[in-house]
């Protein structure tokens, strides 16, 4: 992007005012749309932090993504329906599991991190769809949305809105934390783990600090989508989830502050763009990714220009 | 309870054997080129599509077999050559968003080729009915499967441990640049083993297919199971990945058969009504992270 274009600006304006602009077009249903591309891209935003800053490729985010939505039900269910209770709740389930994980998977490395972060995900998937009391493969149905006063949820805006200003300050936030101590250290630590470890730095903790932070994002990513969907599904929670995740990252760009976001715009975009045409959208995502990742290695974000880790 | 135990041990060295025609070409895929390859359950997929379809034309179960292996193997080749290939250099990530891009094309010509409702396998008529089997009728069918897979992994290992081949793959996967210097052409090697790798997935597709159903997603469970398999026994090796198929074959399948009984001696029905299913369904991850733990490597590291 040239310096000339005020890139930031223009694109929040934008957003900010989506909801009445897709009014006046008679779009509503687009609302719901953007929606789920925002909270999308608050997942995959919490997942590049976790990727593109620690540099641990962790493919069990759908876990703390769906635990996020199974909390807001099941608290639901049990009469709690407030979100400034059962949002935080369902970040701290997602960043307390993180951390048991993290504990774990932290000691081992390359393809062997992968893989374990991947079972211990489809370890909480079983589990999930096992209780009854979280409605086993068919999922928890929400009996309304979550209330959140002074904002009415009910409403498809308001929920729009509180989505982006979600999105809005966990950008905000992670960009302040990478520019912080940990944020630096952190850095170190994706670079050249051997020499923070002979530096002095507890490389492990860095790690599992960055690992439970994107799971807690993920966890207030999930519990809006419960509220968007209107249910927890094990969808979520399931492994190609996990996937769609860290695909959205690197078609978006792997450490790019908005790689999430583009990532997550593109990719749902580009499916109900697709889904208009033909009924094999799939086919032609899977091929638009593959011609992505052939000619385009730093992702979207790397395309639109080279600032990078910004 | 002791035929119970043994019907349900058969049934798990049955499905621990498909496991490894799966496990055997994604642990060599892994091991010798570093490459994370999530589109190895559409080759498994594929290979049940192909033989369910050339079996309903043909009327013959064999027809719909040789059909499925061959056209797997030249889908192999085709995939590795034309997509795969240019990923080898490529870091993890971009491998997984390749390969599960590949899932998404796979899926969906599926889809677009043999319509969204699962394709109906018949096991061959001679082998429908059960056998008595020291005082139990087992399905003859099922004793094919283990008699195919024993002999595979036979073969396998007759393959890799005493052939000149089998010697170039061995070393490719415990060092390849060092293979490489020695001239071994680990690029056609390469291809060629995808070719098994491929051959093999789709045996496995059409001898589960009248077990299981022969439907779109069939490959995404089967996949993270064979990754658990190559991950406890070793990324690379061969006898890892028998060891842990096995293992996780008859694990899985004695966990669902037997843990809802245990627990009901020991827990109140209803606790163990839901415990039961959970805890066999989550034993072999369990398995895997325990491994993880104790041998970071595998249980048959190949890496030297």
């Amino acid at each position: 992007m040239s310096r000339k274009i005020p890139f930031e600006p223009l694109l929040w304006g934008a957003a900010l005012a989506m909801p009445w602009l897709l009014d006046s077009l008679g779009e509503a249903y687009y609302i719901g749309f953007a929606t789920r591309v925002l909270i999308f891209a608050l997942a995959a935003t919490s997942l590049n932090f976790v990727v593109g800053y620690g540099g641990l490729v962790a493919f069990g985010h759908a876990a703390f993504f769906g635990l996020g939505a199974y909390v807001v039900a099941l608290a639901m269910q049990a009469g709690l329906s407030s979100a400034w209770l059962a949002w935080p709740l369902a970040m701290a389930l997602a960043a307390l599991t993180a951390f048991a994980i993290g504990l774990v998977s932290l000691r081992t490395r390359g393809v062997y991190f992968i893989m374990i972060t991947l079972a211990f995900a489809q370890m909480i998937y079983y589990t999930v769809v096992s209780f009854k009391l979280a409605g086993g493969e068919d999922g928890l149905p929400l009996a309304q949305r979550s209330t959140l006063a002074p904002f009415d949820l009910a409403e498809d805006a308001t929920l729009y809105w509180v989505a982006l200003g979600l999105l809005a300050a966990s950008l905000y936030g992670l960009k302040r934390l990478a520019a912080s101590r940990f944020g630096h250290a952190l850095a170190g630590v994706r670079q050249n783990p051997l020499r923070m470890e002979a530096l002095g730095y507890p490389v492990r903790a860095l790690q599992l600090a960055c690992f439970v932070i994107g799971a807690a994002v993920a966890g207030l990513a999930g519990a809006l989508l419960a509220n968007q969907n209107g249910m927890a599904s094990p969808a979520m929670l399931y492994w190609t989830q996990s996937g769609l995740l860290l695909v959205m990252v690197i078609l978006g760009g792997v450490g790019h502050r908005y790689g999430g976001l583009f990532g997550a715009a593109a990719l749902l975009g580009l499916e109900e763009a697709l889904a208009l045409f033909t009924e094999h959208s799939h086919l032609y995502v899977g091929l638009a990714l593959l011609a992505v990742i052939s000619f385009a290695p730093a992702g979207l974000a790397g395309l639109a220009g080279k600032r990078r880790r910004g | 309870m002791t035929q119970l135990i043994l019907e349900q041990a058969l049934n798990g060295l049955q499905f621990g054997l498909m496991l490894f025609l799966i496990a055997a070409g994604l642990t060599l895929v892994f091991g010798i080129m570093d490459m994370i390859h999530l589109s190895h359950g559409s080759l498994y997929m594929g290979g049940a599509y192909l033989g369910a379809a050339a079996a309903q034309a043909s009327g013959s179960f064999l027809v719909g077999l040789s059909a499925a292996v061959l056209g797997m193997a030249v889908i192999g080749v085709l995939l590795e050559t034309a997509v795969l290939r240019h990923f080898y250099r490529r870091d993890h990530l971009a491998q997984v968003l390749a390969t599960f891009a590949l899932i998404l094309i796979s899926n969906d010509l599926v889809r677009m080729i043999w319509g969204p409702q699962p394709l109906l396998l018949n096991p061959p008529e001679a082998l429908a009915g059960p056998i008595e089997l020291f005082g139990f009728s087992y399905p003859a069918y099922r004793l094919l499967i283990i008699a195919v897979g024993l002999g595979i992994a036979l073969a396998l290992y007759w393959l890799i441990g005493h052939t000149r081949a089998g010697m170039w793959v061995r070393a490719g996967a415990a060092n390849r640049a060092m293979a490489e210097a020695l001239g071994v052409d680990v690029r056609r090697l390469f291809t060629g083993l995808f070719a098994l790798g491929a051959a093999l997935a789709a045996l496995a597709g059409v001898l589960l297919g009248p077990l299981l159903a022969v439907q779109v997603g069939m490959g995404e469970n089967i996949l993270i199971l064979a990754f658990v398999v190559i991950v406890i026994g070793g990324i690379g090796s061969i006898r890892g990945a028998l060891v842990g198929s096995l293992l996780v074959g008859i694990v899985d399948t004695l966990g669902r058969a037997l843990l809802p009984t245990l627990l009901r001696a020991v827990a109140p029905a209803d606790v163990a009504s839901q415990l039961g299913p959970a805890l066999a369904s989550i034993a072999i991850y369990l398995l895997m992270a325990g491994v993880l733990f104790w041998r970071p490597a595998g249980l048959f590291p190949a890496r030297a």
